[in-house]
C-alpha cells in the first residue's frame, strides 16, 4: 500500500480535534509539510506519533508484513462510518433504504441493527427535505451524513445544500454550524442510464461554504469518511459507483485523512496528471503502459476538489511543467476546467505547455455500453496526449 | 426475523399495532383490529400473523418480517363485513362504488376564545397569569410600533428592505408566550415578535437591519431575517419553507437526547405548496417527531389569494392526510392561539408526535416593503381587516374587562415605545458597518487559502482606489 501511495516521507503529526476528549489519530500527510491552519486549531506543538504508513516506509522488511485487514471500499467506507458513530454518539444516517437494509451499496449494512432505528433514519422520498433535516439536525447539535442513493438524486437537495447549508453559517454570522457529510456514489457506472450517472461535483463546486473531497481507495475512503465527519464543516464525499468493490489492506489502527490534500500516487518528471476518483485507475493503467514507452508521469489524485490542493499540485508542475488533467466531469463546466483556470492563474510561468484537459463529452451518458464507454475517457486516449505534451 | 425497538425513551400511549403479514380475516367489529390481540380468524384456526402480537412497533419493527404463503388465510364469505389485511394495516371493504367528497360538507370550524369586543365566548381555554398577559399585550403594541416605524425608516430609504407582521401580533406573541426557552423555534420571516418575546432586544434588531457591527449576523443578511443562537431562534432564510425540514431534523435531535423541549416552525399559506413542506409533514409523522407545525393562513402569498394556492379546506385538513392531530384557530385572537399552542407543545414533548395548527388570520400590511398589495386587493378590504379584526384591541379589550389594563396607559406606552424604537434606529443608523475582512470569515470555520488569497487581493485594490472605496477606510 505504501508503494502504490507513494508516500515520500509520511511525518505524522497528532491532530487534537478541538470537539473530542478522545487522543486523536494520527493524519496522513503526503509531504512532510505543516498542517494548514483550519484542521488543527490547537494542536500539540511537535507530537509525532508512528503510524504503521511510516513504520512501512522506514521498515521495508515489516512493510511485507500481515498487519492491516484486507477491505472492499464500500466496508471501508462502512468502517469509517461505524467507528465515528462508536466515538461520537451524535453521528447520525439519514438515507432511503439506509436502515435495515443496509444501504444500496452496503456501505451502513449493519448499523442500523447495532445503533437502532434514530441513528440510522430511513426517509422517505424527498431528498430535498431529508438534506433539509440534516440541516436543522446539524444546527441543533448532531452530525449527520445524508446519503444520496446515487448522487443524481441530490440535485433535488440543491436547494439545501447550497442556500441552506453552504450559507446558514455565514448569515447567521458564525452562530450555527453545520457539520454534516454528504455522500453517495456518482460517475458514469455500467449502463446505469442518463440520470444516474452525473458527476455532481461539477454543479456543487461553486457553492460557497461546502467542501467538496472524492475518495478512490479503500483506504482514503476510509479516511475521508472519517475526516469529513469530523469536520465542523459541511462535506460533500463523491464515491464512484465502479470502486465500491476495490479491495486493498488497510491499517487496523485508527487513521484520518486530510480533507484538503491531495494524494501523490506516482512521483514522476516528465508530466503532470492530475486526476480523481475512478479517473485515477484509467490514468494508471495509462501509466503502465507510459512506463514501457519511456515516460515518466506523475500522477497526482487532487482528492480535495474543492478547494484545490494548489500547494502539491503546484510543487508537482514546478517540477514537470507540463499538465494533463483526466477528469469523468463533461467538458463544460467541470472540475477540470475549474482546475485549468485555477492552475494557469497560479503557476502559469512554470508551463512550457497549455494544459490539457481530458474530460466526458456534454452529452447525457448513453445506456448502450460500446457508447458509454466512448463517453468517458480511456487508456489510450492518456497514452496519446501524454506523448502530444511531452514532444 | 429481525426485531428493532426503537432507542427512544417515548412510547406512544395507545400502540398501534402495524401489521406486515397479509392475511384475510373476518372481522365482527373494525375496532379489535386495533388492539394488542387480533381476533383468531374462525374459518382456519390459525392467526394469520407471523409476527408477535405485543409489540409497540413505533419504527415498523416488523417491516422485515416475511411471511409463508400458507399463512394466509383463504378468502370466505361469512356475511360479515370483510377486511383484508393490506400491507399498512387490516382495511374494510365495501360494495358501493362511492368517492370521498373533494370538500367536506361544512369547512372545518375555527377555535375561538375571545370576540371581537373582548369577551370570552368560552371558558376552555388556557388560563394566563396576569404579568404574562400584559407582557404580551405590552409586546403586541411594541411588535406594532416597531412595524410601523421600521416600515417608515424603509420608505425614507434608511433601510433598504422590510417585512412587517401587521394582523398577526397575537400569532407572533401568544405562540411565543406558550413556548418554553428551551423550545427551538424555526421562523420563516414574519415572526419577529417570537424574537422580541424571548428578550432579543430593540437595539439588536435595528442593529440588524441596518446590518452594522451590532448586527449578530454580521451584516450578511437582509433587514428581518434575524436569528439569535442564545434564544433558540434560528436565523431566518430567504428560501421558501427550507425551515420546515429544518424544523423536523431539530426535533428529531431532540428526540434523541430525550429533551424536555420541542421544535416549532411558522409557515404561510403559500409556503404549504411546496415540496419541503409536504415532505417535512409526512416525515414529522412518520418519525413521531416533537414539532409544532405553525401556519399562518393570512390569506395572501404575496399577490396570490389562497383561492389559487390550494383546493382543499385550507391547511388543517392535511394534517389527517399526513396522520398529524391538527386544528384550526383564529389567529387574531391571542388566547386562543396560546391556548393551542399549549396544548400542541404537550402533546408534541409527552407523545412525541408533530402537531399541525392553522391560524387563520389576514396579511393587513404589504408582502414586504417591495410590495403595493393595493395592486391586487381593494383597499377597504384591508382597512376592515385591519380594524375589525385587529388582535392587539381584542387583546387589551379583555385585559381591561380583566381590570389588568387601563385604557389610558396605552397612550403612555405606545409613546414611550416609539420613542425606544426611534432611538434604536438612531443609535443603529450611526453605527459602523462591518470590515472588509467580514466578507470572507464565517464561510467556513477557518478561512482556507483561496479566500485568504481572495481577501488579500480585495484589500490591495481597496488600498490601490481608496478614492472609489470611501466605507472601507484602510
Amino acid at each position: 500500500m505504501a508503494a502504490s501511495f507513494g508516500v515520500s516521507s509520511a511525518a505524522v503529526q497528532a491532530v487534537k480535534s478541538s470537539a473530542s476528549p478522545l487522543p486523536s489519530p494520527p493524519v496522513i500527510r503526503s509531504e512532510a509539510r505543516p498542517i494548514s491552519g483550519r484542521i488543527n486549531r490547537s494542536r500539540k506543538a511537535g507530537k509525532i506519533a508512528t503510524h504503521a504508513v511510516a513504520a512501512r516506509t522506514e521498515n521495508p522488511a515489516s512493510a511485507a508484513s500481515k498487519t492491516g485487514h484486507e477491505v472492499l471500499l464500500f466496508e471501508a467506507l462502512r468502517e469509517g462510518l461505524e467507528e465515528e458513530m462508536e466515538r461520537d454518539p451524535r453521528v447520525c444516517i439519514f438515507g432511503e433504504d439506509v436502515g435495515h437494509y443496509g444501504g444500496s451499496y452496503k456501505v451502513s449494512k449493519g448499523l442500523a441493527e447495532k445503533y437502532g432505528d434514530l441513528r440510522v433514519l430511513d426517509t422517505p422520498i424527498a431528498e430535498n427535505s431529508f438534506t433539509g433535516m440534516a440541516v436543522g439536525a446539524a444546527m441543533t447539535g448532531l452530525r449527520p451524513v445524508v446519503e444520496g442513493m446515487n448522487m443524481g438524486f441530490l440535485l433535488l437537495a440543491f436547494n439545501q445544500i447550497s442556500d441552506n447549508c453552504g450559507m446558514l453559517h455565514y448569515t447567521s454570522g458564525g452562530q450555527f454550524t453545520i457539520p454534516t457529510v454528504i455522500r453517495g456514489p456518482g460517475g458514469v457506472g455500467r449502463q446505469l442510464g442518463a440520470e444516474h450517472s452525473q458527476r455532481l461535483e461539477s454543479y456543487f463546486q461553486s457553492i460557497p461554504g461546502i467542501q467538496m473531497v472524492a475518495c478512490s481507495t479503500p483506504y482514503n475512503a476510509k479516511g475521508l469518511m472519517k475526516a469529513a465527519i469530523r469536520s465542523e464543516n459541511p462535506v460533500v464525499l463523491f464515491e464512484h459507483v465502479l470502486l465500491y468493490n476495490l479491495k486493498e489492506r488497510i491499517p487496523d489502527e485508527e487513521y484520518v485523512v486530510s480533507l484538503e490534500e491531495a494524494e501523490m500516487v506516482r512521483p514522476g518528471k516528465h508530466v503532470t496528471i492530475l486526476t480523481y476518483s475512478r479517473m485515477r485507475y484509467h490514468v494508471m493503467q495509462a501509466a503502465k503502459t507510459l512506463v514501457n514507452k519511456g515516460y515518466d508521469p506523475e500522477v497526482i489524485d487532487i482528492r480535495s476538489l474543492k478547494p484545490f490542493d494548489l500547494h502539491t499540485i503546484g510543487n508537482s508542475i514546478k517540477k514537470t511543467h507540463k499538465v494533463l488533467i483526466v477528469e469523468e466531469c463533461m467538458r463544460t463546466g467541470g472540475i477540470g476546467a475549474s482546475l485549468t483556470a485555477a492552475i494557469n492563474e497560479n503557476f502559469n510561468d512554470y508551463l512550457d505547455a497549455p494544459i490539457v484537459c481530458l474530460s466526458s463529452q456534454d452529452v447525457p451518458t448513453p445506456y448502450a455500453g460500446t457508447l458509454e464507454e466512448v463517453t468517458v475517457v480511456q487508456p489510450p486516449q492518456i497514452v496519446t496526449a501524454v506523448e502530444q505534451l511531452c514532444r | 426475523m429481525a426485531l428493532y425497538l426503537s432507542k427512544s425513551g417515548k412510547l406512544l400511549p395507545h400502540f398501534k399495532q402495524k401489521i406486515c403479514s397479509l392475511g384475510m380475516i373476518s372481522l365482527s367489529s373494525i375496532g379489535s383490529c386495533f388492539s394488542q390481540n387480533p381476533p383468531l380468524s374462525p374459518e382456519d384456526g390459525k392467526t394469520p400473523y407471523a409476527a408477535p402480537a405485543h409489540h409497540p412497533s413505533l419504527f415498523a419493527s416488523r417491516r422485515f418480517g416475511s411471511v409463508k404463503a400458507e399463512k394466509l388465510a383463504s378468502i370466505t364469505n361469512t356475511g360479515d363485513s370483510q377486511a383484508l389485511n393490506f400491507p399498512g394495516g387490516i382495511v374494510k371493504f365495501t360494495p358501493e362504488l362511492k368517492f370521498l367528497a373533494d370538500l367536506p360538507e361544512e369547512r372545518i370550524h375555527c377555535y375561538r376564545v375571545l370576540d371581537e369586543s373582548g369577551h370570552l365566548l368560552t371558558s376552555d381555554f388556557v388560563e394566563i397569569d396576569k404579568d404574562i398577559a400584559v407582557k404580551m399585550y405590552e409586546d403586541m403594541v411594541m411588535l406594532q410600533t416597531i412595524d410601523t416605524i421600521f416600515y417608515e425608516a424603509q420608505r425614507q430609504g434608511r433601510i433598504s428592505f422590510y417585512v412587517t407582521a401587521a394582523g398577526e401580533e397575537a400569532i407572533n406573541i401568544a405562540s411565543a408566550a406558550a413556548l418554553s426557552m428551551d423550545d427551538f423555534v424555526f421562523p420563516q420571516y414574519r415572526e419577529a415578535g417570537v424574537l422580541l418575546w424571548r428578550g432579543f432586544g430593540l437595539q439588536d434588531l435595528a442593529n440588524q437591519c441596518f446590518g452594522n457591527v451590532g448586527d449578530n449576523c454580521k451584516g450578511r443578511q437582509m433587514p428581518a431575517h434575524y436569528g439569535s443562537k442564545k434564544h433558540n431562534y434560528f436565523t431566518v432564510a430567504s428560501t421558501v419553507a427550507t425551515q420546515i425540514p429544518h424544523a423536523v431534523g431539530a426535533a428529531y435531535s431532540l428526540k434523541m437526547e430525550g429533551r424536555d423541549a420541542c421544535t416549532i416552525t411558522y409557515f404561510g399559506d403559500g409556503g404549504t405548496s411546496t415540496g419541503d413542506c409536504h415532505a417535512a409533514m409526512n416525515f414529522a409523522a412518520v418519525l413521531e417527531a416533537p414539532v409544532i407545525l405553525f401556519c399562518r393562513n393570512n390569506g395572501w402569498a404575496i399577490s396570490t389569494p389562497v383561492s389559487d394556492q390550494f383546493r382543499s379546506d385550507g391547511i388543517v385538513v392535511r394534517g389527517q392526510a399526513y396522520g398529524i392531530r391538527s386544528i384550526r384557530v383564529d389567529g387574531n385572537d391571542a388566547l386562543a392561539v396560546f391556548s393551542a399552542v399549549h396544548m400542541a407543545r404537550k402533546m408534541a414533548i409527552s407523545e412525541s408526535r408533530p402537531v399541525l395548527i392553522e391560524a387563520l388570520t389576514y396579511r393587513a400590511g404589504h408582502h414586504s416593503t417591495s410590495d403595493d398589495s393595493s395592486k391586487y386587493r381593494p383597499i377597504e378590504e384591508i382597512e376592515w381587516w385591519r380594524a375589525a379584526q385587529d388582535p392587539v384591541a381584542r387583546f387589551r379589550k379583555w385585559l381591561e374587562i380583566q381590570g389588568w389594563w387601563r385604557c389610558e396607559s396605552d397612550t403612555e406606552l405606545r409613546d414611550r415605545a416609539r420613542q425606544e424604537v426611534l432611538n434604536a434606529i438612531l443609535v443603529a443608523e450611526k453605527t459602523e458597518k462591518p470590515g472588509l475582512g467580514e466578507i470572507f470569515t464565517d464561510v467556513y470555520d477557518f478561512p482556507p487559502s483561496n479566500l485568504r488569497d481572495q481577501e488579500k487581493s480585495l484589500r490591495q485594490t481597496v488600498e490601490r482606489h481608496q478614492r472609489d472605496y470611501p466605507h472601507f477606510q484602510l
